[in-house]
């Protein structure tokens, strides 16, 4: 079955029921809450329509650009930190056996399909005082008596990085399984220790790959809404976290919408520089 | 030598890190009383009981069982004809659609989320039960299309041509050859909807938040107005259904290469 242009009417009808739901209940909705972001919020109630730019202007406040440097600022150090562990571990990873690669990957998926309400309950509750790590210090010797590590930056990070990690390892397992083993025997060969062969040959071959992989976790912990909530202080608060909280706490719709299309704005020029990236590249 | 020590290290260091959490959850549960505390004090079964046993967790593991199960029919249902297009036509104007069924898993979960919000209050369907099977269908309709773009990949379109040759009829063909070829890529992009939309909070929450409780719903509930051991046990119910189904994935179908690995497509 050669691909063909479509010629009849019924030849289009696969792609209608698809259209039809991706338009009707994914664009509809994306463009009323452009549209919402610019309607005047109502004291008591929800929204009324009308054309002001007031929510935007809202953005141009200190408490804003703050949170702004702060949430991109973090999305930066959480993706840092889950390439540090992520390339070597997914380097390895490839070159386990089958069997061995099978068993982890299902234990990824198995974290990365995990709520980011029970990641955030999980990490609460191994971080408190009264069920956590530093019980096991005590138990230990190492501590004197048990104290609570939440709510902290700390903490809102390494929420972030266990909910990040496994989707950086998966992002990067596709470039590093088609890796060509070759390269790293003829860095071998030629006399380099396997620290020098992975750091020399094989980073420098994957650098296109690690800059997307950096900014599509980037984008995924750019969209963490819960963990610095549960995790964190009121200062860890992020985008994400902060649309929620208008959208829904504080009833301010059109501010939470504004603050959307501004995520969606610089979400979307972060995919096109990774896209580039690829095209460019395309990797070994 | 030493490197594959050191390598090891890494790898057992990392698989502590990962399951340590879901550990000490899975450990609370075991409390004999009301509380938090690890190890835990006595040990009782009751609290993983409890899920099953107390009406308010019972309704909220079937609603959100319920939800899942047909939100990722709707996911594949938007997904199969899709990618089938895809590969049986000429049609650059339809990787839009293409790309409109990706983006809501590229963006950040809050815009579909708001999105979601914003439709159903403006159309009066805030709160209605259904519509979060609606939204969650779209939100995870990119893992089975990744998954179905795969396994269409993998048919040989040789194969195609020689079944025509023999006088197949696209139908016939669909049947006999595409359909059984491609049926496991489908059925783990349900999977994969399933279980994450089992998990998923922001969107069922924006649109269903405040009359229909799903076990994520419930549990940020219970995080804030009060710890109770069932929502420990209900957490570690939860790793282990997403185990056994991505272990049922693997058992019957190609998990490495579902995720990427040694294929020659572009896609990841």
């Amino acid at each position: 079955m050669r691909r063909t242009a479509p010629q009849n009417p019924t030849d289009y009808l696969p792609i209608t029921f698809p259209t039809l739901m991706l338009g009707v209940f994914f664009v509809i909705p994306f463009g009323l809450m452009v549209m919402v972001s610019f309607f005047k919020r109502v004291q008591g109630g929800f929204y009324e329509p009308s054309f002001t730019l007031a929510n935007y202007a809202r953005f141009l406040s200190p408490f804003f650009a703050e949170m702004l440097v702060f949430s991109l600022g973090l999305a930066a150090l959480v993706s840092i930190c889950c390439l540090c562990l992520g390339v070597p571990f997914t380097y390895r990873l490839t070159r386990l056996s089958r069997r061995a690669q099978v068993l982890w990957l299902i234990g990824l998926l198995g974290v990365l399909s995990l709520s980011e309400v029970i990641i955030g309950f999980a990490w609460s509750t191994l971080l408190s005082r009264t069920a956590g790590l530093s019980n096991l210090f005590v138990w230990l010797g190492l501590m004197d008596k048990p104290v609570a590590w939440t709510p902290s930056f700390a903490a809102v990070l390494t929420g972030l990085v266990y909910q990040a990690f496994p989707y950086t390892v998966l992002v990067l397992y596709p470039a590093f399984s088609r890796l060509d083993p070759s390269l790293m025997e003829a860095a071998r060969t030629l006399g380099a220790s396997p620290v020098r062969g992975f750091l020399n040959v094989v980073l420098p071959a994957m650098r296109k790959t690690l800059l997307a992989t950096f900014i599509i976790v980037f984008i995924f912990a750019l969209g963490a809404y819960l963990l610095p909530q549960i995790l964190g202080r009121p200062q860890h608060w992020t985008l994400s976290v902060l649309v929620t909280d208008q959208a829904i706490y504080q009833s301010n719709m059109p501010f939470a919408a504004a603050m959307a299309v501004f995520l969606v704005f610089a979400s979307l020029v972060l995919v096109a520089i990774s896209g580039q990236i690829n095209r460019r590249g395309g990797g070994s | 030598m030493s490197l594959t020590w050191l390598s090891r290290i890494f790898f057992a260091c990392l698989a502590i890190f990962l399951t340590l959490p879901i550990a000490v959850i899975g450990g609370v549960a075991f409390n004999e009383k009301k509380t938090l505390s690890f190890p835990p004090q006595g040990f009782s079964l009751d609290w993983y009981w409890q899920v099953f046993a107390d009406e308010g967790w019972r309704s909220a593991l079937f609603h959100s069982v319920a939800v899942a199960l047909i939100a990722a029919s709707i996911s594949v249902a938007i997904a199969l004809p899709l990618a089938w297009f895809l590969w049986r036509r000429v049609a650059p104007w339809a990787r839009i659609v293409e790309v409109l069924g990706f983006a809501p898993f590229i963006l950040p979960p809050v815009i579909t989320a708001l999105g979601a919000l914003s439709f159903w209050a403006t159309t009066g369907y805030y709160g209605q039960p259904w519509t979060v099977v609606i939204s969650h269908g779209i939100f995870f309709v990119s893992l089975p299309l990744v998954t179905i773009t795969l396994g269409f990949a993998t048919v040989d379109r040789e194969i195609i041509e020689a079944g025509m040759t023999m006088g197949a009829d696209d139908r016939t063909l669909a049947r006999t050859i595409i359909f059984p070829m491609i049926r496991p890529y489908v059925i783990s992009g349900f999977a994969f909807a399933f279980v994450l939309s089992l998990n998923e909070y922001i969107v069922a929450y924006m649109t269903v938040g405040f009359t229909l409780e799903t076990i994520p719903i419930k549990i940020f509930n219970a995080l804030r107005y009060g710890y109770t051991p069932t929502m420990a046990a209900v957490s570690l119910f939860f790793v282990l259904v997403a185990v056994c189904v991505f272990g049922f994935v693997a058992r019957f179908g190609d998990l490495p290469k579902l995720l990427g690995a040694w294929s020659e497509g572009d896609k990841t």
